[in-house]
């Protein structure tokens, strides 16, 4: 069963069956690593924010860094308007990076390697970023989808185009994340199968590729968290400054 | 565009790699409907608290320790540039009491010095006036002496002679004998003794 590249992906139920309905919501081993990442967050950035000293310790930096760094990457691609939605931004690059960075750790479970997760966490973008752009706009907000400067003739296929890359953002955003997750963690799965099947003898090749692509998986983990939020920031630009 | 194709593709990819291991396992754990609405549910639950409570209590505190440091680190500025510019008037105030107190030294030295070569200088006329005085006043006691000189002389010649004849002879001579002679005496030698 170990040998199996994806049964790490196995989610199992921890505990008892929990029926609410017709919909089966028990405590699983994806709950667990969600429960997990979000409380150490809420724990680092508690610490982080507890004092207040002019010369900040180590947490203190950590959760001061990271508020700057979303920070400027919202307001470097969305400007200032997306202000109000920092708090989500924030929650979503955290959230998802502290989910990316357990899945890291041997024996754990990655939750943005489902695509069900991921959708859900898209489509929430998706739906928000509509309803704003509507809010903010109207229907001027369907002007998104006509670029100015476009030949009269192209412009019903540019129109087509655009409606239907619009539509595939949330697919584009959720399997991005989880299909990059998922084939790092099932590669190092299939070379750690490696080190074992080739043993002492040739085990030594695909230990150093395992190796290299841990840290390369590292690299992936912090850079799909990043991806996802400076594509949500970008979505919420083009809600929030119309000028495509 | 070619990214998410290059994604989709991976995706399909991976569809195309479950089956291989769908002997084994039964597909791919991912596309198992059995627990999506459990992993929605508490995806929802972790990440909604997750939100509520960094937006609420974290967030507010992080971006106050912010602007409370900016702020901090601008008055100590401040006040650093006001001490700076309150040392920089003090340097100059000090200085510029410096210099005035120079100043003023220097002239009263020079009061002072002309003060004191003034009264030198009357002081030293006094003086003069007084040495001329005396000069003169011993010029004419001299030439009352030099006038009287010769007489006394004189006097004195006779008497010591008369004296020295006592002796010698051991019997009185007439003084004016004696007087005679050393009139004589000085009337011919007068010159040779007295120089003028």
């Amino acid at each position: 069963m170990a040998a199996n590249p994806m049964s790490q992906f196995d989610v199992y139920r921890i505990g008892p069956e929990i029926k609410v309905g017709a919909f089966d919501i028990s405590f699983t081993n994806a709950s667990l690593f969600m429960i997990i990442s979000t409380v150490s967050i809420l724990l680092v950035f508690n610490l982080g924010s507890k004092r207040n000293s002019v010369l900040p310790n180590k947490m203190q930096l950590l959760a001061e860094l990271s508020y700057t760094f979303v920070a400027k990457m919202i307001s470097d691609t969305a400007g200032s308007k997306a202000k109000p939605y920092f708090a989500f931004i924030f929650s979503l690059f955290m959230f998802v990076l502290f989910c990316n960075m357990f899945g890291m750790i041997p024996y754990t479970f990655t939750v943005t390697s489902h695509i069900i997760v991921t959708f859900i966490l898209a489509s929430f973008i998706f739906i928000g970023v509509t309803i704003i752009g509507f809010i903010k706009h109207g229907f001027g907000y369907l002007k998104l989808f006509v670029p100015s400067g476009v030949p009269a003739v192209l412009l019903p296929l540019i129109v087509v185009i655009e409606i239907i890359s619009y539509l595939s953002r949330p697919i584009s955003l959720s399997v991005r994340l989880f299909a990059n997750m998922m084939a790092g963690h099932t590669m190092m799965k299939v070379f750690g199968g490696f080190v074992i099947s080739l043993g002492l003898v040739g085990g030594w090749l695909p230990l150093s590729f395992s190796v290299a692509l841990t840290g390369l998986e590292i690299l992936v983990a912090f850079l799909q968290a990043y991806v996802f939020a400076i594509l949500t920031c970008i979505y919420l630009n083009d809600a929030l400054n119309l000028h495509h | 565009m070619i990214k998410k194709i290059y994604f989709q593709s991976i995706f399909f990819g991976f569809l195309s790699f479950k089956e291989a291991f769908a002997a084994e396992s039964g597909g791919m754990p991912q596309l198992n409907p059995e627990f999506w609405i459990s992993q929605i549910f508490w995806l929802i639950l972790t990440f909604g608290t997750m939100y509520v409570v960094l937006s609420k209590f974290i967030l507010p505190k992080i971006s106050n320790n912010l602007e409370s440091r900016k702020s901090q680190i601008l008055e100590n500025i401040e006040a650093a540039e006001k001490q700076r510019e309150d040392s920089e008037a003090k340097l100059k105030e000090y200085d510029e009491v410096i210099l005035k107190s120079k100043s003023e030294a220097r002239t009263m030295f020079n009061q002072t010095r002309e003060k004191a070569l003034k009264d030198i200088i009357a002081k030293k006329e006094v003086l003069d006036q007084q040495i001329d005085d005396e000069i003169n006043k011993a010029e004419k006691e001299i030439e009352v002496l030099r006038v009287s000189a010769p007489d006394k002389i004189n006097k004195i010649a006779i008497e010591t002679s008369s004296e020295l004849l006592e002796k010698l002879i051991g019997s009185g001579v007439n003084n004016s004998s004696i007087s005679a002679i050393v009139d004589d005496l000085s009337k011919r030698n007068g010159d040779k003794y007295y120089g003028n």
